[in-house]
C-alpha cells in the first residue's frame, strides 16, 4: 500500500490518540514533577456550635495570589518519584542496611505502600494472564463441539461475565462470600469452621480477586480464540484424522500452532489490562488486603481535603513504565516476526 | 361572563401558587450534599420553595467531599449550596470557595440561634443545623440474660462480651465500623480523644500520635475487634447496619447519632431487634471522663463563584429548609440545633456524649491527610499483621509524605 495511503486510513484514529492519550500523558508526566505550594496559614478564631477556639487556617487569598503567580506549583523535579509513597530510596537503602537476610530485607520492602502495591500487581497479572488464556482456549474448543442448535445459547452465556459490568460483578461475588451469603456459608459447612471468611484472611481475599478476575476476563479470550477456530484449515485437520491422530493429538500439534499468533495477541491484551487492575479492588472492598497501582491512583485523589495530584501523576507514570516493560518481550518478538516476514 | 370567569380562575391560580412557594422572587438554588435522612428531610423543605422563577434542584451523594471543591471552584459553581460537616468544610475554606453570611443572616436569620452561626475571623461562614456523634448500641434483653449492667467504658465493653461470649449467648457480641480506610481511622480517633490526646504539635502540622495514647487506642480497637465477625474487615456504616438488624450483635460500640433511628426501628429488623435495641451515649476509656466520640456538626454554606441574586435565594430556600417546624415534625430523625426543638431519645446518645464533654473533631487544614494516612496504615494492624509501634510508624511516615506534598511540612 503506498504510504500515502496508509497514512489516510491511519490520520484520524492516530489524530483522536494523540488527542487523548499522547497529550494527557504528556501532561501527566510534567504536573508529576511538581508538588504543592507551601500552604500560608494563619491563626483566626474558629466559634462554632461547641464554643470558639484559636485555630490554623490556610490563608486562601495568599495562596490564590501564589498559584496565579507559579500555576503548576513547586518544581520538585524527581522528588515525588523517590519519596517514600512511591520508589522510597532511602527507605529501601535503609532497610538493605538495617536487615540481617534477604527474606526479612524483601518482607520490610512489602511494608511500603508502592511495593505492596507494586507485588499484588504483578501476583495478578502473572496468575490471571495464563489462566485466562488457558480456559478461554479449552472454552473455545468445548463450545466449537456443541451442536448447532445449542451454540448461539451457550455462546451467550459464555459471554456473560464479560458483559457485567466489573464493579457490579465484583459486588455480586462479594456478597456471596459473606459468611452471611451462600458461597461463605457453604464454604463454613463444608470445612466445619464458623470462623472461616474469605474477607478476613489476605491469602483467601487475593484468590477471591485472582478468581474473579479469570471469570471476568475469560470470555474475551474465548471468543477471539472461537473465531480463530472457525478458520482453521480443513485439509489440515482432516489429513490429521486420516492419519490417525486422536482428538488430543489433533489439538495439540494442528490447531495450537496455528491459533499461536492469537495466544500473543490476548496475551498482549490481558497484560495491560491485568496490569491495571482496580475495580475488583473497590467492588470487594479488598483494599485491607490487596492494592494495585491503579487503586493507589484513585486513593490519592480522592483524600477529599487535599488531593495529591503530583502522587497521583508520579503513579501513573511508574504504571505505563510497568505497562511497558512488561510488554518488551511480546513486541520484540512481534517484531521480530514482522521484519522476517517482510524480508521474505 | 367567559372572561370574568376565566379572570377569576387564573387569579385563583396565581393566588395559590404563591402560597406554595417560600415567597423567593427569582434565582437558582442548587444543592449538593451527603446521603443521610436529616439531609433528605432539609433538601425536599428547600424543593417547596420552588416556583416558575425559583429552580430548585439536589444531588444528594455520599461522593460530595470529592466533588465539592472541583464543583464549587468553577464560575459560575455547579452547586450554590454545599451542606458540610466540620471536616468537610475545610477544604472549602482552604480555596476560598464560599461567602460570609453575615448579611443574610441579619436580613433572614431571625429564627437562627446563636451557636448555629459559624465564625470563622468574625465571618459567619456555614450555619450549623445538627450535631452528630458516635452513640453506643446496646440489647438490653442479651445483657439481661447474661446479668451484665450496661457498660459504660470500654474495659466495661471488653468484659461483658467475654461474658456473653462464655456464657454461649452469642460468640461475636460486639460490632463496629471497622472497614478499613475513612470508618477505622474514624474509630481511632475517637479513641485517641478519648485518652486525651492531641493530633499535631501545638500550632504547628507535625503529628504527635506515636505516644502511648496512640498505643492505647490500638490496643483497644485490637481487643474489640477479636470480639467482632470476622468479616468486620467490610464493615461501614451500611455494612454493620443489616448485622445490627438479624440481631448478630449485643454491643455496637459506635452509631452515627444522624443513622442510629434507622438501627433502632422495626423496618429491616429481625423480631426482638428493634424494641430490645437501647442508645446511649458513647463509653469513656482508660479511665478518663471524656467520651471516646468526636461530635461533628452539619452545617450549610453558600458558594462564593454564583450571582448575588442565586446566593440570596439559596440562603432563604435554606433557612426554609431548617426552620424550627421541620425540627418538631421530624424530631426523632437527628440531633437537630433548631429553635424549640427538643431532644427525643434517639439524639438522647449525641447529646448525652456532648454533654460529658467529648471534643468536637478537629477542623486544621491538614487533619484531612492524617485521616486519610490512618485510614491506609492501620489495615495491617486490625488483621493481625502488624505490631501497634509498627503501625503508628507507618502512619506517621504516609501522612509527613503527603503533608510535604500538601505543602503544610517542608
Amino acid at each position: 500500500m503506498p504510504h500515502r495511503t496508509f497514512f489516510a486510513f491511519i490520520a484520524p484514529s492516530l489524530f483522536v490518540m494523540l488527542l487523548f492519550i499522547a497529550l494527557p500523558i504528556v501532561s501527566i508526566a510534567y504536573q508529576s514533577l511538581f508538588v504543592e505550594h507551601g500552604q500560608i496559614v494563619t491563626t483566626v478564631e474558629n466559634c462554632g456550635p461547641f464554643g470558639c477556639e484559636t485555630e490554623t487556617r490556610v490563608d486562601a487569598e495568599a495562596m490564590r495570589e501564589l498559584r496565579e503567580e507559579q500555576p503548576m506549583g513547586q518544581f520538585n523535579w524527581l522528588g515525588t518519584y523517590a519519596n517514600p509513597s512511591h520508589l522510597a530510596f532511602a527507605e529501601v537503602a535503609a532497610i538493605w542496611r538495617q536487615s540481617d537476610g534477604l527474606w526479612s530485607a524483601l518482607r520490610a520492602m512489602l511494608n511500603l505502600p508502592f511495593y505492596k502495591a507494586l507485588f499484588f500487581t504483578i501476583a495478578y497479572t502473572a496468575v490471571v494472564t495464563p489462566l485466562v488464556i488457558a480456559l478461554g482456549f479449552l472454552i473455545a474448543v468445548t463450545v466449537n463441539a456443541v451442536p448447532r442448535l445449542l451454540k448461539g445459547p451457550v455462546i451467550f452465556f459464555s459471554l456473560l461475565p464479560m458483559i457485567v459490568t466489573p464493579l457490579i460483578g465484583s459486588l455480586v461475588l462479594f456478597w456471596m462470600i459473606d459468611s452471611r451469603g451462600i458461597i461463605g456459608a457453604a464454604l463454613q459447612a463444608v470445612f466445619a469452621d464458623p470462623q472461616l471468611s474469605l474477607k478476613a484472611s489476605p491469602t483467601l481475599t487475593w484468590v477471591v480477586l485472582f478468581f474473579y478476575g479469570v471469570w471476568h476476563h475469560a470470555p474475551f479470550s474465548f471468543i477471539v480464540f472461537y473465531a480463530g477456530l472457525q478458520t482453521v484449515p480443513e485439509d489440515t485437520l482432516e489429513s490429521a484424522i486420516v492419519d490417525g491422530a486422536s482428538r488430543w493429538e489433533r489439538i495439540r500439534y494442528v490447531v495450537i500452532p496455528y491459533l499461536t499468533p492469537l495466544v500473543t495477541f490476548v496475551a498482549l491484551i490481558q497484560l495491560m489490562d491485568n496490569f491495571r487492575v482496580f475495580e475488583p479492588i473497590v467492588g470487594f472492598s479488598a483494599q485491607a488486603s490487596a492494592t494495585s497501582l491503579s487503586w493507589l491512583v484513585y486513593n490519592d485523589l480522592r483524600s477529599g481535603d487535599s488531593p495529591l495530584f503530583g502522587s497521583a501523576a508520579a503513579t501513573s507514570m511508574l504504571t505505563i513504565v510497568g505497562v511497558v516493560i512488561l510488554l518488551t518481550p511480546v513486541l520484540i518478538r512481534t517484531w521480530r516476526d514482522f521484519t522476517r516476514k517482510s524480508a521474505r | 361572563m367567559k372572561a370574568l370567569l376565566t379572570a377569576s380562575a387564573v387569579a385563583l391560580l396565581a393566588g395559590s401558587a404563591a402560597w406554595a412557594d417560600c415567597g423567593i422572587e427569582k434565582g437558582s438554588v442548587r444543592i449538593l450534599s451527603n446521603d443521610f435522612a436529616s439531609l433528605h428531610i432539609i433538601a425536599s423543605e428547600a424543593e417547596t420553595c420552588a416556583s416558575s422563577t425559583v429552580t430548585v434542584t439536589k444531588n444528594q451523594t455520599t461522593e460530595h467531599k470529592n466533588i465539592q471543591v472541583p464543583a464549587l471552584t468553577s464560575n459560575p459553581a455547579t452547586y450554590t449550596v454545599a451542606i458540610i460537616a466540620n471536616n468537610s468544610v475545610v477544604p472549602l475554606l482552604n480555596d476560598g470557595l464560599i461567602r460570609p453570611l453575615d448579611d443574610y443572616v441579619a436580613k433572614w436569620g431571625q429564627d437562627l440561634q446563636p451557636n448555629q452561626l459559624v465564625k470563622i475571623d468574625g465571618k459567619v461562614m456555614a450555619i450549623a443545623f445538627q450535631i452528630n456523634a458516635q452513640a453506643m448500641l446496646y440489647r438490653k434483653d442479651m445483657l439481661a440474660e447474661a446479668g451484665i449492667e450496661p457498660p459504660k467504658t470500654y474495659e466495661e465493653i471488653l468484659a461483658a462480651a467475654k461474658v456473653l461470649r462464655e456464657r454461649g449467648i452469642i460468640d461475636t457480641p460486639l460490632l463496629g465500623n471497622y472497614k478499613p480506610g475513612w470508618d477505622l481511622a474514624t474509630q481511632f480517633i475517637d479513641l485517641y480523644l478519648g485518652l486525651g490526646g492531641d493530633f499535631f504539635e501545638p500550632g504547628t502540622a507535625k503529628v504527635a500520635i506515636d505516644n502511648d495514647k496512640g498505643l492505647a487506642a490500638l490496643a483497644t480497637m485490637k481487643s474489640v475487634s477479636e470480639y467482632m465477625s470476622p468479616d468486620f474487615v467490610t464493615y461501614d456504616s451500611n455494612g454493620a447496619k443489616p448485622v445490627w438488624e438479624s440481631g448478630q450483635a449485643a454491643i455496637k460500640v459506635d452509631s452515627w447519632g444522624s443513622r442510629v433511628s434507622g438501627l433502632v426501628d422495626d423496618v429491616d429488623a429481625q423480631p426482638g431487634v428493634a424494641e430490645n435495641s437501647v442508645i446511649a451515649g458513647a463509653p469513656t476509656i482508660g479511665g478518663g471522663t471524656i467520651p471516646a466520640a468526636a461530635i461533628w456538626w452539619d452545617g450549610f454554606t453558600i458558594a462564593k463563584n454564583i450571582s448575588d441574586e442565586d446566593a440570596e435565594a439559596s440562603f432563604r430556600a435554606m433557612v426554609h429548609g431548617i426552620r424550627p417546624e421541620v425540627a418538631k415534625e421530624h424530631a426523632e430523625v437527628t440531633a437537630w440545633l433548631i429553635k424549640g426543638y427538643e431532644p427525643t431519645p434517639t439524639a438522647a446518645g449525641v447529646f448525652a456524649t456532648l454533654k460529658a464533654g467529648a471534643k468536637p473533631y478537629p477542623m486544621v487544614p491538614y487533619m484531612g491527610l492524617l485521616h486519610t494516612a490512618l485510614g491506609n496504615e492501620l489495615a495491617e494492624f486490625i488483621q493481625g499483621r502488624e505490631d501497634a509501634a509498627k503501625a503508628l510508624a507507618d502512619v506517621t511516615q504516609a501522612y509527613n509524605t503527603a503533608a510535604q506534598e500538601g505543602g503544610f511540612l517542608n
